[in-house]
């Protein structure tokens, strides 16, 4: 993957592909009986939309980067995490290996 | 004729419908954000604008990664929103007018701006959460011509190409005969990045050189690769081709009359700025 910014990953077109699936059913989530679907057998759901290993142990795990590194993108991956009730400050930290709240004081240092 | 009033600027994070459908406008958290439209607001109402040209990026509610168009302006005469699945409450419809946007079309193509062209599209909070912002409690009284432009699926078009899009999309409404009040918005930004270990970047100097070259020397920020504004601004923050094809699209003398700036808002630098644009007399009097 084509990551020549320190710790930003393009989403590009190896990332498309790489994510096709992944992202597909994160877009399904659009769809309020879809995330009740996930809820409900998020195995099952996960196999209809053909995940691959790598994407399926990422999902389970609830690992952000590591969803990413298998193509996820974070506007898809934003709303598998609206099902976890994560936000973006929670993903953020996770990502960071912060705390919420210290990637809270982050962002709020950055504009001081 | 129409005439091109001006454009508005402004980040578009989702967080901000929640805070606007849980009447946060006043928490301190919030404060610093929304009273900068209170400008806007008193703008809008001299102003009177019949039309809204919104240049946004779809999150994945009209394009999924299946079909990703660079540019896509809308045709219809109704734009939905609906449930993009992070929890903002669904915005009422957005009247359109069709007829300027098959003008703006058939002068995009003209101009060698191939674009794709939707008679049915989704607007999400991309869109509607600036217009609340612009007309609390959904009063907004403008129809929109949308134009979504790829920031989300590399290659993104170039800061450059974005503002010539815009300066194309210009030069049409100034030939469309109807006598309509015609203002340009430009929404998301400004350096944020949600995703990868660099998750929380923001660039306070970056985001204060874009808003000090905007109004008079766009040029400037067109030197720009689009792999310049993902270091300098996140990889959200490339958004900002939003606001260089609004910019663009203001033909005339154009000047800054307001701009608000606060970090942070989610993730977000968030940014209110407002352009005024003038036709100079020689043009006026031709």
């Amino acid at each position: 993957m084509t990551q020549d910014i320190p710790g930003t990953t393009m989403f590009d077109g190896e990332q498309a592909r790489k994510g096709y699936a992944l992202n597909r059913m994160c877009y399904s989530f659009n769809s309020a009986e879809n995330r009740d679907a996930f809820r409900k057998d998020e195995e099952g759901y996960c196999r209809q939309f053909a995940l691959t290993a790598e994407q399926r142990a990422a999902v389970k795990d609830r690992n952000v980067l590591a969803m990413i590194a298998a193509g996820g993108n974070v506007y898809y991956l934003a709303k598998l995490a609206g099902i976890f009730g994560l936000n973006v400050q929670d993903i953020g930290a996770q990502q960071t290996g912060t705390t919420v709240e210290e990637f809270k004081q982050k962002l709020a240092a950055a504009g001081e | 004729m129409a005439r091109i009033i001006g454009g508005v600027a402004t980040t578009h994070v989702p967080s901000i419908g929640k805070a606007i459908a849980e009447k946060k406008q006043n928490d301190p958290y919030w404060k610093p954000f929304f009273k900068g439209f209170d400008y806007v607001h008193y703008w809008l109402a001299r102003e009177k604008p019949d039309i809204a040209v919104v240049f946004y990026n779809d999150h994945g509610l009209n394009f999924f990664l299946d079909k990703i168009p660079t540019f896509a302006v809308g045709a219809a005469t109704e734009y939905k929103n609906q449930d993009e699945g992070w929890g903002i409450p669904v915005s009422r419809a957005v009247g359109g007018d069709p007829a300027l946007s098959w003008h703006i079309i058939n002068n995009l193509v003209a101009d060698e701006f191939d674009v794709t062209m939707c008679q049915e599209m989704l607007v999400d909070h991309a869109v509607t959460i600036p217009l609340s912002l612009m007309w609390p409690g959904e009063k907004w009284t403008v129809k929109i011509v949308p134009i979504s432009i790829n920031t989300v699926q590399h290659p993104l078009p170039s800061p450059k190409r974005c503002l010539n899009l815009g300066r194309s999309v210009g030069r049409a409404i100034e030939t469309y005969p109807e006598d309509l009040r015609v203002m340009i918005v430009g929404t998301g930004g400004l350096s944020h990045q949600l995703d990868g270990k660099r998750a929380g970047f923001i660039n306070k100097e970056f985001d204060r050189l874009c808003m000090d070259k905007l109004a008079g020397a766009p040029e400037a920020l067109a030197r720009y690769s689009v792999h310049d504004f993902v270091e300098e601004a996140g990889a959200q923050g490339v958004e900002f081709l939003n606001w260089m094809a609004m910019r663009g699209a203001l033909t005339g003398e154009v000047r800054e009359v307001h701009r608000n700036y606060h970090v942070p808002i989610s993730n977000t630098a968030a940014a209110t700025v407002v352009l005024e644009n003038r036709v100079p007399a020689e043009r006026r009097a031709a």
